[in-house]
């Protein structure tokens, strides 16, 4: 043998030796304990108090480091979860509650019902339901350090609903000392008495959260459901990675790195599903109801002739389309502004969303109201896929039906900012922005803000009609099933009448997990007790 | 020497001032608010209205600005709108991912630029030189995130030698460390090998059709010797500043690589900060970020009369 080749001879084996070395050193760091979770959430966790901040993932990440009274089963039932059980007084006022004994905080205090009755009044202030409980309250009040008391001066037949809901802000609870905070001021101490313990220390805003499992936690006996049931968590530390891009993410997954992911980019789906060692499902069998939100208090859509002319020529094939892209599993027509299969779901009054687009109709309408041509701010989000999609279909939509669009591309943050100002949109106002809301949030009226028709104090819009106000007043007072799906029925028709919003369609998310985790359920959270991994 | 880097560091400063005024009333006059992103997008306007209450952000711009000035000239950047935790916790939670990123990036990219420069030099007008030419006009010209991406696809995910994403401290073991790093640095050295590399060639072009070389040559001198101990230090000036200018666009770069990859960097933290508007973050990041570019150029100034004894200050 030369010497050259000798050496190229041996170079070669060393590169090859150094190449294999790498993949034995990552085996060995790579994602392997079965008691370690790595989960990457639908956004980054950038606080941690859900009663102050009311995005998804905020609620999704108090869930498991604190507990609720009651809580929801998959079936929209409140079911006892804190709570051992209730008594309700046949008027509905008096609503007695016991705690289920061995409750303890993370840092080892028993949970009494002092800490319940602070959560529950800094709760009350936030939540649409809990304001709602607080106009009728004379006084709530602990009995002893397990039994606690609503007296109200009206009859509430929800108490167990409000309790137990699954939409932010949620009834947490926590020590006094912390729920005595402020509601509009976050608390700085994330000790909860649920099944895992915010590890603050290693919380890297951005990158990294992790929870360690509380070994003082004492689950239910029933099987978990939901929010409900026994919270039994089979790792010793979660940790959720933020990643930012959803490509990194899709790469991750396949590579082991990660576990599951909440929502993977739709366009990496069939990649996903062809990979064996990963399964594909739905998330949230609630969906999402996407939403074009006009400006009801400046012209052309402070008068309700421009609101309907856009409503019947809104396809909302075409936003869904634009959204999900051409997977008809993944969205629906929705002729509603309630979430699809749930117990009260209704589509009176949505004729005007049904059949095919009538754009000369709508043009009509417009010409008939001395509208044609006016101009509209559009604000669009385009660092949000959903909001991006949305305001493109939009954008063309309004040109065919002969107004003059702004086309503002802007990103959320400011969208968020401008969208709060009734200004006209010369100076700084608006006239349509994109959102869209949780199917979770859309099941009845209460956790419903984008349906409050209250004028100056709605939601973002300021839509005003006293028909849709006195209709979801109705279904807080319904008694039964009956009077709350007429309620409902009645909320519909004026909603659509009003033109509240504009439903451009329900439509389905996906989840993503490596194979070895097996228990993951469609929830509207993620739900992370029950989920193993071998 | 030591009184001309005294005076230079003293003089940052008024830089400082400058930027922090800057960067403070930018942000005041940005669209967007904070509370509105704390509470969430079924907060009512209300709602919002109090939050920004309770954070203090309805009060007057002079009165803000004073107050954090005061603050920062005690060390203090304050405190993040949305985590609660103090922005020098959250600076020194990053500086270590993004100062390894930056210096493997730094290595990598000399070792590869400067000879790739000399050699285009060397071997000018050959096919060697147009070869190493455009394989920097491509570096140069594709951006950081498809780089990123390509090596990801091929290293990582098709031949799995190393992990696609995230970061493992240096304390954790150093072929962790690097592992999570090469690609990234790749990435983000592409533009910076091609800048380094041109500006080297360049520069080396006109040191070797000086006489000196000629004599060295007539002399026998090894070839090696010529380019990279005669010559090169020759050239290392505009070398040297050319390294200095790019450490603003290694920042840039840095930014971009660190979402790609997932690493928890400084990068990574003021691009958060910026779509949440969590105006302290922003102000403490950029802050620093313009401190260590001033003393990065005051360190090349310092460089020069390293390789240039004329230069005296």
């Amino acid at each position: 043998m030369k010497r050259r080749d000798f050496l190229a001879s041996a170079a070669a084996v060393a590169s090859a030796a150094s190449l294999a070395t790498p993949r034995i050193a990552r085996a060995q760091t790579a994602n392997q304990n079965p008691r370690v979770l790595r989960f990457v959430p639908q956004a980054n966790l950038s606080t941690m108090d859900a009663i102050v901040g009311t995005q998804y993932v905020v609620r999704n990440a108090a869930l498991l480091v604190w507990d609720t009274l009651y809580g929801v089963d998959s079936k929209l039932v409140p079911q006892p979860q804190m709570c051992e059980g209730h008594e309700a007084s046949e008027d509905l006022k008096t609503w007695t509650f016991k705690l289920r004994p061995g409750l303890k905080f993370h840092d080892g205090a028993p949970v009494t019902t002092r800490d319940v009755v602070a959560s529950l009044t800094r709760w009350m202030v936030r939540d649409n339901m809990g304001q709602f409980i607080k106009k009728r309250l004379d006084a709530l009040e602990a009995i002893d350090d397990q039994s606690f008391r609503f007296r109200l001066n009206k009859p509430f037949a929800k108490m167990l609903f409000a309790l137990g809901k699954a939409n932010p802000p949620l009834a947490l609870i926590m020590p006094e000392r912390i729920a005595k905070t402020d509601p509009f001021t976050q608390i700085s101490e994330y000790i909860g008495s649920g099944p895992m313990v915010f590890n603050k220390a290693e919380w890297v805003p951005g990158a990294k959260a992790i929870f360690d499992k509380f070994d003082g936690y004492v689950p239910r006996p029933e099987a978990a459901d939901w929010l409900s049931g026994g919270k039994r968590i089979m790792f010793d530390r979660i940790e959720w990675d933020i990643i930012s891009d959803p490509a990194t993410v899709g790469a991750a997954l396949q590579n082991g790195e990660v576990d599951w992911s909440e929502t993977p980019l739709p366009d990496l789906i069939p990649l996903l599903k062809r990979n064996r060692n990963i399964k594909v499902d739905i998330a949230d069998p609630l969906g999402n109801i996407g939403s074009l939100r006009m400006n009801h208090l400046q012209p052309p859509f402070n008068d309700v002739r421009a609101r309907r002319a856009l409503m019947m020529a809104l396809s909302q094939e075409e936003y869904m389309q634009a959204v999900v892209g051409d997977n008809p599993d993944l969205w629906k027509p929705l002729p509603s502004f309630f979430t699809p299969g749930t117990p009260f779901y209704t589509e009176a009054g949505g004729d005007i969303l049904k059949g095919p687009r009538n754009y000369d109709a709508a043009k009509k309408l417009l010409s008939d109201a001395g509208l044609l041509g006016s101009k509209v701010t559009l604000l669009v989000a385009t660092d949000v896929a959903i909001t991006k999609a949305e305001g493109d279909v939009t954008n063309e939509l309004l040109k065919k039906i002969g107004f003059e669009v702004d086309y503002v591309s802007t990103d959320w943050g400011t969208v968020g900012a401008r969208r709060a100002k009734k200004d006209p949109p010369s100076q700084g106002g608006w006239n349509i922005f994109h959102t869209w809301h949780a199917g979770a949030d859309c099941i009845n009226p209460a956790p419903y803000t984008a349906l409050d028709s209250s004028g100056d104090t709605a939601w973002f819009g300021w839509p005003k009609s006293d028909e849709v106000q006195k209709d979801i007043a109705a279904w807080y007072d319904a008694p039964d099933a009956a009077a709350e799906k007429a309620a409902m029925a009645a909320i519909d028709v004026a909603s659509f009448e009003n033109v509240t919003y504009a439903p451009t369609g329900f439509f389905l998310m996906y989840q993503a997990w490596r194979s070895n985790l097996s228990g993951i359920v469609r929830a509207p959270f993620p739900v992370f007790w029950g989920v193993q991994k071998t | 020497m030591f009184a001309y880097a005294i005076r230079r560091v003293v003089s940052t400063i008024p830089v400082m001032a400058v930027v922090a005024l800057f960067v403070f009333s930018l942000l005041y006059i940005a669209p967007g608010d904070p509370a509105a992103i704390i509470a969430g997008d079924q907060a009512t306007p209300a709602d919002i209205e109090r939050i920004r209450e309770s954070l203090g952000l309805d009060r007057p711009f002079l009165v803000r600005f004073g107050e954090w000035v005061w603050h920062v000239l005690h060390g203090d950047l304050g405190v993040s709108i949305f985590t609660n935790l103090p922005v020098t916790h959250m600076i020194a939670q990053r500086i270590e991912p993004t100062v390894s990123l930056m210096s493997i990036t730094l290595v990598l990219s000399l070792v590869v630029a400067i000879p790739m420069g000399v050699v285009a030099a060397w071997k000018n007008g050959t096919w060697i030189d147009r070869t190493l030419m455009v394989i920097a006009v491509l570096l140069f010209s594709v951006p950081v995130f498809v780089v990123g991406y390509v090596l990801a696809y091929a290293f990582a995910l098709q031949l799995d030698w190393v992990p696609v994403q995230g970061y493992t401290p240096i304390a954790s073991g150093l072929w962790p460390w690097f592992q999570n790093l090469i690609l990234p640095s790749l990435a983000l050295g592409g533009v910076y090998i091609a800048l380094i590399a041109r500006i080297t060639r360049a520069t080396m072009l006109e040191v070797l059709g000086q006489d000196y070389v000629r004599t060295a040559k007539a002399k026998g001198v090894d070839q090696r010797a010529i380019l990279f101990v005669h010559a090169l230090k020759n050239a290392a000036v505009p070398i040297v500043t050319i390294v200095g200018i790019g450490f603003a666009s290694l920042i840039g770069g840095a930014v971009v690589t660190e979402s790609v990859f997932a690493i928890p960097g400084l990068g990574r933290l003021v691009v958060d900060a910026i779509l949440r508007r969590d105006y302290p973050v922003i102000q403490g990041v950029v802050l620093m970020f313009s401190f260590v570019y001033v003393l990065v150029n005051l360190l090349v100034d310092l460089l020069y009369t390293l390789f240039d004894p004329r230069i005296r200050y």
